[in-house]
């Protein structure tokens, strides 16, 4: 008995909820592409300002979709499926970043200088 | 047979929240987390390689941006019209998700082909994938994305013709949120490809 209230709570389960979540993702998805198209078509500020604002668009994106056309939010309890997809962030962020990390420091390992002078080399630089 | 257990029977029919929350409907989510994992890498070789050009043109000479943007639409409206789709399938509605789906199909099948006409317009401009590293690893990508669509567009049209004879069944509602929750992930993977590699390739340096 306590589970079928429990299933008839969960209101934003029926259609008429999905059909407006499905709108509201598509209308959302649509402004945030153009958007983004139109900031770089026009140039709207400096680089470092264009690709923080697209990059910051395109994983609004990211969430908008998930929820509002794969329902990640309609899942119940125990929520794997967002485990899941935090694990994955996590692995994408160490793969992608790990990479273009070490493969734009290759510089300081392609001197050519004794170690000492690498040592010197990289502490005058700070680290890293 | 009790009343109870012949509501049970006809409510067990087509219960599409407990097909959502199965194991195999996990287990696919799980293979689509893997899935994004594959393009990661191919993300993480583009963003090394995208500036290593061998003296050819750059990004931003060689795509046209309305044309990806157009590509970009096509595949947004197709992963709505699925998501249309998948709510007649939660009816049973036969007729609905034979619509819908094939709208789908059409405008993934008009992406495909933009796609591709892209590729060998490029190929023959002098521009092919044994170009540069750069375009090595456009091609990898971009062409790894339009393998998957190609496969969730074979995949529709052997579920079309399964509904088409039997019906919105059990089986085929399974089936069906697999393949939307598949083409929507393909819409996701094409935002970042549409932001990373058309919209970043274009901004000049």
């Amino acid at each position: 008995m306590s589970v079928e209230v429990a299933k008839v709570q969960k209101a934003p389960k029926n259609d008429k909820g999905r059909f407006t979540s499905y709108v509201i993702g598509y209308i959302l998805s649509l402004y945030l592409t153009i958007t983004a198209y139109l900031i770089v078509k026009n140039h709207l500020g400096s680089n470092f300002v264009i690709i923080a604002l697209i990059a910051g668009l395109a994983l609004v994106q990211f969430l908008v979709q998930l929820f509002y056309f794969m329902h990640l939010g309609l899942e119940s309890k125990p929520r794997f499926k967002l485990l899941v997809l935090g694990f994955m962030m996590l692995v994408v962020g160490i793969l992608v970043g790990g990479s273009l990390w070490i493969m734009y420091s290759l510089n300081y390992n392609s001197i050519p200088k004794t170690p000492q002078q690498i040592n010197q080399y990289m502490n005058d630089q700070g680290g890293f | 047979m009790s009343e109870a257990e012949s509501v049970a029977a006809q409510t067990k029919k087509l219960d599409p929240n407990s097909i959502e929350e199965s194991r195999t409907v996990f287990g696919f989510w799980v293979y689509l987390m893997t899935d994004c994992v594959l393009f990661a890498s191919l993300f993480a070789t583009f963003a090394v390689l995208r500036n290593n050009t061998n003296g050819g043109l750059p990004g931003s000479e060689i795509f046209s941006l309305p044309y990806v943007l157009t590509e970009t639409i096509i595949l947004l409206t197709s992963s709505f019209t699925c998501g249309i789709g998948m709510l007649a399938a939660r009816r049973g509605d036969r007729a609905k998700v034979m619509f819908w789906f094939a709208v789908t199909f059409l405008l993934g099948l008009a992406f495909l082909i933009m796609e591709l006409t892209e590729f060998t317009h490029l190929a023959h401009s002098g521009n092919s994938w044994t170009r540069s590293g750069f375009l090595s690893s456009y091609f990898t990508l971009v062409g790894t994305h339009g393998l998957h669509i190609t496969v969730g567009l074979t995949w529709m049209l052997v579920i079309f013709s399964k509904v088409s004879r039997k019906g919105v069944t059990e089986s085929n509602l399974r089936k069906l949120t697999l393949l939307s929750l598949f083409w929507h992930f393909l819409d996701i993977i094409w935002i970042f490809i549409f932001t990373v590699v058309y919209l970043l390739g274009v901004i000049p340096r």
